[in-house]
């Protein structure tokens, strides 16, 4: 485990290297600069700018700059909201993201499993043929057309939840479902497709020649073994959702880290867009990491491989 | 997998017919026709007032524009532009980069895929392991920073051309080159979503060159002496040409979405261009509460939804049909 565990986190830091070095490049080769304004400001002053954030000589030389400052475990200055440090946005703007990636991360994973489950047990009958549409459906409708509808029928018409607004959970509740819908979807067909592979196998004609009934079966002894495709799913989607949709936050108006992401490219706010990039890629390979360990938990029969 | 188990599973000669039996998927195939067709003809037959922006607007659908004397069937926009219009050649923008882009993403990922899986040992490795580095980049962030960088550099080339016709005097050829302008973020996008988007493709190819490399035809084929080259496009290109047919249309709904988000974000197509997204975005700006202009929201959003739907059917029936690791 523990040398698995090594070589996995020396891989990590250079994935996260090579993604932070491609998108720091790409940032400074894109024309305009942080501090190009409608009204241009004086050379002299630009100069200044540019030279207190280490942005002017070559990009070689301003890379090598920011990396040195990254080793350091620094992530700099914003270039557009002055005197803020990338730390202090990213930690004011990841919470609201989190709460609500988590929120859709759970409904995401347990309405898709309980719904994929329930389409593999009643193949080929209304409930899987609903489901299904439905799961394409919510794949096929994107959460900026979502969005309003969920925000029209439960909020306007049948008035069960608020507007919009941020902070209780009930405010919480629709932004959530609207960001989780197509993974309920994604999660839902996993978990169907391979709950059928399972629902096949001898281990659980065993079960049910011991006498449990279907349901028991499934619950005791398939799900465990069905389950394995989603997680590996859920690792990425955790990582995406907790690092925040745009859409869904823009749609709510939502002050979050997607928007930290739009603003900082549009803004050419390179240190607050690669602050946000490290903290999208270490949350990504954490949770695949979790979810490699997460297997050997579940499956007795992989070996972690060094 | 054993080579004796392999012509089953990667021939499956019923493959059409099982497309044929599925009923959702043939309706969606004739729709995604049909509204390609309409896209492309109709626009041209509107008659031209439609299409130029006007006093009359937020003219609600079916009614008459008093200040132009023209019906607008599904209204007008903030500018007085027939929604009909904007929606249809919005359609032509979305599928087209839809398809482009994905045809893009298509061509890298499928030549990518037949050579890393051709190659095998340490190249295939180096191969894959960079595909996992780039898929752990957040994607539709990678498209942003992207266009951002590229788009000015595109916009300059353009201005180049029409600097170069205009010292010619080539008038016509200048205005051209100038209108033409204006729609250049629509090759931006292309280009982005397609660098970006053939992950997926490169490692279905790559399975699937895997295992066809080692069957006897292509033992045959190399023993003849035809080169590696060869063998990849005469031998195992044909063979690989249903599964990237699949994961074409697969591609294509992924490709559209990619770009309504940044279109509706702002970061996308914009005027005089439309698309699914941009309009949208439009229709999402003018939504109140008190006086509500549902025909721009409603309209777009429902012939997104149904043509995402559509392509998604269609590219779940082509799955089913052809690829021999999906399902049972």
């Amino acid at each position: 485990m523990l040398p698995f565990l090594l070589r996995r986190a020396l891989s990590s830091v250079i994935v996260i290297f090579c993604v932070i070095s491609i998108t720091f490049v790409l940032a400074r080769i894109t024309k305009g600069g942080p501090f190009d304004k409608e009204k241009e400001p004086p050379p002299h002053i630009k100069e200044a700018l540019l030279t207190r954030y280490k942005l002017n000589g070559t990009v070689w030389d301003q890379y090598t700059a920011y990396v040195g400052s990254l080793v350091r475990f620094d992530l700099g200055l914003s270039t557009r909201y002055r005197d803020w440090r990338v730390a202090e946005l990213l930690q004011q703007k990841m919470p609201n993201s989190f709460a609500l990636g988590s929120l859709a991360f759970v409904i995401a994973s347990c309405a898709g499993v309980v719904l994929g489950s329930l389409a593999a047990m009643k193949k080929d009958t209304w409930i899987d043929r609903t489901a299904m549409f439905g799961a394409l459906l919510s794949i096929s409708i994107p959460s900026f057309i979502s969005g309003p509808f969920l925000i029209a029928i439960f909020a306007l018409w049948l008035g069960w939840l608020p507007v919009g607004g941020w902070g209780t959970v009930s405010q919480m509740i629709l932004p959530a479902l609207c960001l989780a819908a197509p993974y309920i979807a994604y999660v839902a067909r996993l978990m169907r497709n391979s709950l059928l592979d399972v629902l096949k196998s001898d281990f659980l004609r065993t079960a049910r020649a011991k006498g449990l009934t279907e349901t028991q079966a499934v619950v005791r002894h398939a799900v465990k073994v069905a389950i394995l495709p989603v997680v590996t799913f859920l690792g990425p989607l955790a990582a995406h959702l907790l690092t925040g949709s745009m859409i869904v936050e823009s749609v709510f108006n939502i002050s979050g880290a997607g928007m930290i992401f739009v603003n900082s490219i549009q803004n050419r706010d390179v240190f607050l867009l690669g602050g946000a990039v490290i903290v999208y890629c270490v949350l990504l390979v954490l949770f695949n990491l979790f979810v490699d360990v997460l297997y050997t938990l579940l499956d007795k029969r992989i070996k972690l491989y060094a | 997998m054993p080579e004796a188990a392999a012509p089953a599973s990667i021939a499956r000669p019923d493959g059409w017919q099982i497309l044929k039996r599925n009923r959702a998927a043939l309706i969606a195939l004739g729709f995604l026709v049909g509204l390609s067709l309409i896209a492309i003809v109709v626009p041209v037959l509107l008659p031209a007032e439609l299409k130029v922006t006007s006093s009359a607007s937020f003219v609600p659908p079916m009614q008459h524009a008093v200040e132009t004397h023209a019906t607008h069937l599904l209204g007008t926009d903030v500018n007085g532009q027939d929604m009909l219009y904007r929606l249809l050649s919005g359609a032509r923008v979305s599928l087209g980069v839809g398809l482009v882009g994905a045809l893009i993403s298509l061509g890298i990922g499928t030549l990518y895929g037949m050579i890393s899986g051709y190659a095998g040992g340490r190249i295939d490795g180096v191969m894959m392991r960079t595909i996992e580095v780039l898929q752990s980049v957040p994607r539709i962030l990678f498209i942003m920073i992207l266009i951002a960088a590229l788009d000015d550099y595109v916009k300059e080339w353009i201005d180049g051309w029409r600097l170069a016709a205009q010292a010619r005097n080539w008038a016509d050829l200048a205005k051209t080159i100038s209108d033409v302008k204006a729609y250049s973020k629509v090759l931006v996008m292309i280009v982005s979503l397609g660098l970006v988007e053939w992950l997926t493709m490169a490692r279905i190819v790559r399975g699937q060159v895997l295992v066809l490399r080692e069957m006897t035809f292509v033992t045959a084929a190399r023993a003849m002496g035809q080169s590696p080259w060869g063998v990849l496009r005469r031998h195992l290109l044909p063979n690989l040409s249903t599964i990237i047919l699949t994961y074409l249309t697969l591609t294509i709904p992924a490709v559209i979405l990619d770009e309504s988000f940044l279109s509706f974000l702002g970061l996308g197509i914009e005027d005089p261009a439309a698309s699914w997204g941009s309009l949208l975005k439009d229709g999402a700006q003018v939504i109140n509460p008190l006086e509500s202009k549902w025909w721009l929201l409603v309209f777009p959003a429902l012939l997104m939804a149904t043509s995402l739907l559509a392509l998604n059917f269609l590219g779940d029936g082509l799955r089913d049909a052809f690829d021999p690791k999906s399902g049972e």
